[in-house]
């Protein structure tokens, strides 16, 4: 999954937020609405569509979207190596 | 030899409600939609002051012999599983024995479990019949968190609510309960636990000067991680599911019904995704009453039996995870 796509599927997935608020270089913190929440969505978004655990370790090393999906891809190579 | 049978199931319910428009007029930043759609839960049910889980079981087991009309002089068990006893002494098996007016040859017994605790119950009532040791159990759970919640706690306000129930457990030759299997982590007990009470860490001056503005907390504060809570479900819910089926020699399409503890609706639609179990085979019930922790299980047998979703000739797959951590699931036919 490229980070477009990415982009997309998280877009529906956090349907409270405003989609142009959405964005690789959005520090998703900062995001209106924003809540402990969307942390959850996050992680069951990476479980599905990834297979891999986000962890609090990975919010807190983390600050934009792209940061993530960067996390993501690389825990995916990780189990697939 | 039997198994044990799920035999009758009654719930009760406190009288006060907290709806999510309370919820909105307390927290100014929430919404009712944002609350339903984190939670799944349109109201909870809160315990009145020096009411205690043991009364709401009480309440729960006199409804059970009365629409069961099951003889009380018939049950020789009395198992009682929450995680707010009456006292630290006696147990309040005893204390609910006596108030029940169950004849002397009963045996009782408490054990503290939270979200797991339905299912750990089950397994003790299935190996006591399978021994021989009993033939008809009552097994109350209830529970009141809403009593360790700190007031100003929104996120945990949202989810949980109290509840007693009663569940008569026989000795049945052809249905009932199969295999169990376990799990525990107690290295994430940190992750969801009551602190400020019991013999480690006692509630001091201190602690009630930190909550003065709290009624003081004197029994405990809930405090949980959600993001770790959840973490754990997703890795460890879904092989215990595999593991079950296979102590108990199924396959997944052999199960007709998935019947949860009830945490969040948000965390069960989660595990359903990816245990790629269809919705017609999956019950969500805790909208009417939240997360009551050992009580959601029998709160939605009671409702999946009376919308005929669950039925006789089922075989059911029972999972339980929470606090500890720990876990539990078992099959069984109804």
């Amino acid at each position: 999954m490229d980070i477009n796509e990415f982009l997309e599927k998280l877009r529906i997935e956090m349907d409270d937020i405003n989609p142009d608020h959405i964005q690789a270089e959005t520090v998703y913190r900062q995001v209106e609405n924003w809540s402990s929440m969307h942390a959850l969505v996050m992680i069951a978004f990476a479980d599905e569509h990834f297979g891999v655990a986000l962890n609090e370790q990975d919010f807190k090393n983390t600050t934009t979207v792209q940061e993530i999906y960067d996390i993501l891809v690389a825990k995916k190579a990780a189990i697939n190596a | 030899m039997p198994n044990a049978y799920i035999r009758h199931v009654t719930t009760y319910l406190p009288d006060k409600v907290l709806t999510n428009w309370d919820l909105t007029q307390l927290f100014l930043q929430l919404s009712e939609v944002e609350i339903i759609k984190k939670t799944g839960v349109k109201k909870r049910h809160i315990a009145a002051e020096n009411e205690f889980p043991s009364d709401l079981c009480i309440q729960a087991a006199k409804n059970l012999f009365e629409e069961s009309e099951f003889e009380k002089d018939k049950i020789d068990f009395l198992l009682y599983c929450t995680e707010a006893l009456d006292y630290t002494a006696p147990a309040t098996s005893c204390v609910l024995h006596q108030r029940l007016g169950l004849r002397k040859q009963v045996g009782c017994l408490d054990f503290n479990y939270g979200c797991t605790g339905y299912v750990y119950g089950l397994s003790l009532a299935q190996a006591m019949i399978k021994s021989g040791m009993a033939r008809n159990i009552l097994f109350l759970a209830g529970e009141t968190p809403s009593i360790v919640l700190h007031p100003e706690d929104a996120e945990l306000r949202m989810l949980f609510g109290d509840a007693g129930t009663a569940t008569l457990i026989c000795a049945d030759e052809e249905k009932g309960m199969g295999q169990f299997v376990f799990g525990t982590d107690g290295s994430g007990d940190k992750h969801l636990n009551v602190n400020g009470a019991c013999m480690r860490q006692p509630v001091d001056e201190l602690w009630l000067e930190r909550y003065e503005n709290a009624n003081g907390m004197k029994y405990g504060r809930m405090v949980m991680n959600g993001t770790e809570v959840f973490l754990f479900t997703l890795r460890e819910v879904p092989p215990m599911i595999e593991q079950v089926l296979a102590k108990n020699e199924m396959q997944f399409d052999d199960i007709d019904l998935f019947l949860f503890h009830q945490p969040n609706a948000y965390l069960l639609e989660a595990l359903r995704k990816k245990l790629k179990i269809p919705e017609d085979k999956y019950f969500v019930y805790l909208e009417d009453t939240g997360n009551t922790a050992s009580a959601t299980i029998p709160i939605a047998w009671l409702e999946a039996q009376r919308r005929g979703v669950l039925k006789d000739g089922m075989t059911v797959l029972m999972a339980a995870f929470g606090i500890g951590l720990s876990w539990t699931a078992t099959i069984m036919k109804t």
